[in-house]
C-alpha cells in the first residue's frame, strides 16, 4: 500500500527522456522516494528549463527552494519544482552555487520566478543574473544577512521595540534572558562529545582537601581487643587461565592436568612468591594514625 | 498686428505656463500595511494615472516570522503546530502537506479510518475557509449581509473542529501516521445532519443574495481577467487556475489518502475573472459537502493512526500496562522519531491552491530544511499584471478573489 502521499504519473523513463532533451547540461539524475530529481549544470539552466517546458511539457514552475550545505565547496543547492499539468508529473531540477557565482534567472521563461528568486536571494544570498528586480522580499527593510543560512543564528542579531523616549521603533542587539538550548538526544554512553551537566568536575584531577573519612570497619575503638589484622589472601584471585579455577589448590591441579595437553601449566610457585610480600597498609588509615 | 500679438502670447506661455497648461503626472499611493481589505498586513505601492492603476508593487513579508528557520530547530512533531499558523483560515489544509511529506519519507502506511477522517476534515476546512473568503469578498465590494450569514456557517465549522480536536482554530490534529484522536460518533452524526440541513440553507441563502446581483456582477465580471497561458506561466493553482478554465485539481489528478474513492466535480471558470473565481469557490463548497457525505457513508471502523510505535505514540491506557509502550511514549515525546535521509516535494490541494512542502531530511530527528510553498506567493505576484488598467476600487475585488492570507504568504 505504501504512504498515502499524492500519486502521479510513473517516473519510468523520465530520467532518460530528460537526459535526451537537455544533452550535455545533464549532471546527475536520481529517482528516490518516488520522485525524480535531476542535477544540471548551472550555466545551462535557462536552456534546460526551456527544453523541459517546451519538449517535455513541464508547463508550471511551482517552487524554487534553496538549501544550504555549508560543508560543500558550492554550498547552496537551488531546487526548482516543476509540474506538468498535461502529463500529470512532477520533477525537481537542482543546481549548485556559492555566494558569488550567480544562477541564471528563469524569469524569462516563467514570470512567477521573479518573487521565488527574490526569496532565495533574501534567505540565502544566492545571486540570480537576469532577474530585473532582485530586492529582498520577506525580511525587514534594511535587514542585513541571510537568515536561512545554517551559520545564521536562530535568534538573529537585532531586535526591535518601540522606544517611548525616542518616540520611534529602535533596533538593538538581541539580549536573551536564557540561552537558546538545543538538545541533541545523543546517548551519553555512546560517545557524546560534551560534558554532561553535573559532570563538570569528573575529569579534573582530584583537588587537595579533607581526607577521605574512614569506613565503619576501619575505625579502631579504644577499648577494642588488640587483634592481629587478618592477612590478605597471599595470591590475588585471578581466573586468567584455565588452571585458575578459584576452587582451591586441588581443583587447580585437576584443571592443570586437563589442559596440560594444550599448554604446560606455569609454575604456581612464581605467582605465590610475588604475592607473598607483606600486605601494604591501608591508605585511608594513614593520615588519621599520624595525627 | 494680430500675428505679432499671438507670437508674443506664445513666447509668454513658453516661459511661464499658465495653470491650464500644467503637465499631469502619475502619482503613487500606499495601500496598507493596515487596510481592512488587505486581508492582513499587505503594503502595496500603487502608481495611479488618475484613478487608473498603472503599476502595483506589493510589499510582503510584514508578517514574516521565520517559520522555516524555526522548523529546522524543532523535531518533526514539534514543527507541526507551526503549520496551523501559516494559513490560519485553513489550518488542517496546511498540516496535510506536511504530514504527507513525512509519511512519504518514512514510507509509512496509514489506516483507512485515519485517511477518511483526514479527507473529511480537510473538506470541512475547505468549507470553513471559503466561508471566510466568500464573505469577505462580498463585503470588500460593498455588501454586508452575506458576510454575516456566512460567518454563522464558519462558526459552526469552528465548533466542529473544537469538538474533534479541542481547539477552534489551531487544531494540530493531523499526525504523521494518522490523526491525533478519534472523533465521537455523535460528532459525525451532527456534522452529517448539519450538511443536510443547516449548511445548504444558510449558504444558499447568502449566495442567492449576491450570485445574480447586478451590483456584485458590475464589481466583479471582467475584472482581473487571466488567460490560461498566463495562469500557467504565473504558477497559479487551486481556484485561481480553475477559474482560468484549466480543470486542474490535485485531489483528482494526484489523489492522496482516499480522494481516489470520492466522486466530485471540478468546477471551472469560463472567463478567468473575479466573478469566475468567486463562483468556482461557491461550487467547491457544494462539492466539499458531497465528499464529506461520502466519507460519512464509507468511513470504516479501526485504528485512527498507524500502529508503528516508532512513529506514533501509544494510547494512554496501553502505557499503564506495557513498559515498552511507556518507553516508546517517552522517546517519541522527547527525542522524536528519525526520518530517513532524502528529500520530497509534496503538494496538496489546500483551499487556496497548491500548498507544497519541500522537506529535506538528513536522517536526524529534525528537518534539515522545510521549504513551504505558499499559495498566495505566486497569486499575489500576478497582482501587477491583473491590476494593470483597472480602477483603484477594483483592487479590493482582485485581492479578495486571490484569497490571500499573510500568515502563509510571509511565513
Amino acid at each position: 500500500m505504501g504512504s498515502p502521499a499524492p500519486k502521479y504519473a510513473t517516473n519510468e523513463g523520465v530520467i532518460d527522456a530528460v537526459r535526451a532533451a537537455i544533452g550535455g547540461a545533464f549532471v546527475d539524475g536520481v529517482e528516490a522516494v518516488g520522485e525524480v530529481a535531476v542535477t544540471v549544470k548551472r550555466e545551462a539552466l535557462v536552456a534546460v528549463m526551456t527544453a523541459l517546458r517546451d519538449k517535455l511539457a513541464y508547463q508550471q514552475l511551482m517552487e524554487i527552494a534553496g538549501v544550504d550545505w555549508p560543508e560543500n565547496p558550492e554550498r547552496f543547492e537551488v531546487v526548482y519544482c516543476l509540474l506538468s499539468v498535461t502529463k500529470n508529473h512532477r520533477i525537481r531540477v537542482h543546481v549548485w552555487t556559492d555566494e558569488e557565482k550567480p544562477v541564471p534567472s528563469v524569469t524569462g521563461i516563467w514570470p512567477v520566478a521573479g518573487w521565488l528568486e527574490r526569496e532565495v536571494y533574501d534567505m540565502y544570498g544566492v545571486l540570480f543574473s537576469g532577474n530585473p528586480d532582485l530586492r529582498r522580499i520577506l525580511t525587514d527593510y534594511g535587514f542585513r544577512g541571510h537568515p536561512q543560512r545554517k551559520d545564521f543564528p536562530l535568534t538573529g542579531f537585532v531586535e526591535l521595540r518601540y522606544s517611548e523616549e525616542a518616540k520611534r521603533v529602535v533596533y538593538e542587539p538581541v539580549q536573551l534572558a536564557q540561552d537558546f538550548r538545543s538538545f541533541d538526544f545523543m546517548s551519553p554512553w555512546e560517545g557524546a562529545e560534551y560534558v554532561l551537566p553535573g559532570d563538570e568536575k569528573a575529569k579534573l584531577p582530584e583537588a587537595k582537601g579533607a581526607p577521605t573519612p574512614l569506613k565503619a570497619d576501619e575505625i579502631k575503638k579504644a577499648d577494642a581487643p588488640k587483634t592481629e589484622a587478618k592477612a590478605p589472601p597471599p595470591t590475588p584471585k585471578v581466573t586468567e587461565k584455565k588452571e585458575d579455577t578459584g576452587a582451591g589448590e586441588p581443583a587447580n591441579k585437576e584443571a592443570a592436568k586437563k589442559s596440560a595437553g594444550a599448554k604446560k601449566a606455569p609454575p604456581k610457585a612464581k605467582t605465590a612468591s610475588t604475592a607473598s610480600k607483606p600486605a601494604t597498609k591501608k591508605p585511608g588509615a594513614t593520615p588519621r594514625g599520624k595525627k | 498686428m494680430v500675428d505679432h500679438l499671438q507670437e508674443l502670447e506664445a513666447r509668454v506661455d513658453a516661459q511661464n505656463p499658465t495653470p491650464g497648461d500644467v503637465e499631469i503626472q502619475n502619482y503613487t499611493i500606499n495601500f496598507g500595511p493596515q487596510h481592512p481589505a488587505a486581508h492582513g498586513v499587505l503594503r502595496m505601492v500603487m502608481e495611479l494615472d488618475g484613478e487608473i492603476v498603472e503599476r502595483v508593487d506589493p510589499h510582503v513579508g510584514l508578517l514574516h516570522r521565520g517559520t522555516e528557520k524555526l522548523i529546522e530547530y524543532k523535531t518533526y512533531l514539534q514543527a507541526l503546530p507551526y503549520f496551523d499558523r501559516l494559513d490560519y483560515c485553513s489550518p488542517l489544509g496546511m498540516e496535510y502537506s506536511y504530514v504527507l511529506a513525512i509519511e512519504k519519507l518514512l514510507d509509512l502506511e496509514v489506516p483507512l479510518r485515519a485517511q477518511y477522517l483526514r479527507v473529511f476534515f480537510a473538506e470541512l476546512t475547505r468549507i470553513c475557509n471559503h466561508m471566510l473568503n466568500l464573505g469577505s469578498h462580498v463585503m470588500d465590494v460593498g455588501a454586508m449581509t452575506p458576510n454575516l450569514w456566512l460567518f454563522e456557517v464558519r462558526e459552526d465549522c469552528l465548533n466542529f473542529f473544537e469538538r474533534a480536536s479541542g481547539a477552534r482554530m489551531h487544531m494540530a490534529w493531523y499526525r504523521p501516521g494518522g490523526v491525533h484522536q478519534d472523533v465521537p460518533l455523535k460528532l459525525l452524526t451532527d456534522i452529517g445532519e448539519w450538511l443536510d440541513t443547516r449548511l445548504p440553507r444558510l449558504f444558499e441563502d447568502a449566495i442567492s443574495l449576491v450570485a445574480d446581483n447586478r451590483i456584485f456582477k458590475q464589481r466583479n465580471v471582467d475584472i482581473g481577467v487571466v488567460s490560461k497561458q498566463d495562469a500557467l506561466a504565473w504558477g497559479f493553482s487551486g481556484p485561481m487556475i480553475r477559474a482560468a478554465g484549466i480543470p486542474w485539481d490535485i485531489r483528482r489528478a494526484q489523489p492522496y489518502d482516499v480522494y481516489d474513492r470520492m466522486q466530485f466535480d471540478i468546477p471551472v471558470g469560463t472567463k478567468g475573472d473575479c466573478y469566475d473565481r468567486f463562483m468556482v469557490r461557491v461550487e467547491e463548497v457544494r462539492q466539499s459537502a458531497r465528499i464529506m457525505k461520502q466519507c460519512l457513508a464509507d468511513m470504516p471502523e479501526g485504528p485512527i493512526a498507524s500502529l508503528d510505535r516508532k512513529v506514533v505514540p501509544p494510547k494512554r491506557g496501553e502505557m499503564k500496562r506495557s513498559m515498552e509502550a511507556l518507553i516508546h511514549h517517552f522517546k517519541l515525546y522527547t527525542e522524536g522519531f528519525h526520518v530517513p535521509e532524502g528529500s520530497v516535494y509534496v503538494a496538496t490541494e489546500s483551499p487556496k491552491g497548491e500548498f507544497g512542502v519541500y522537506l529535506v531530511s538528513d536522517g536526524s530527528n529534525k528537518p534539515y530544511r522545510c521549504k513551504i510553498r505558499p499559495t498566495a506567493f505566486s497569486h499575489l505576484q500576478a497582482m501587477d499584471f491583473m491590476m494593470k488598467g483597472h480602477m483603484l476600487a477594483d483592487t479590493t475585488a482582485v485581492l479578495s478573489a486571490i484569497d490571500v492570507v499573510f500568515g502563509e504568504c510571509d511565513r
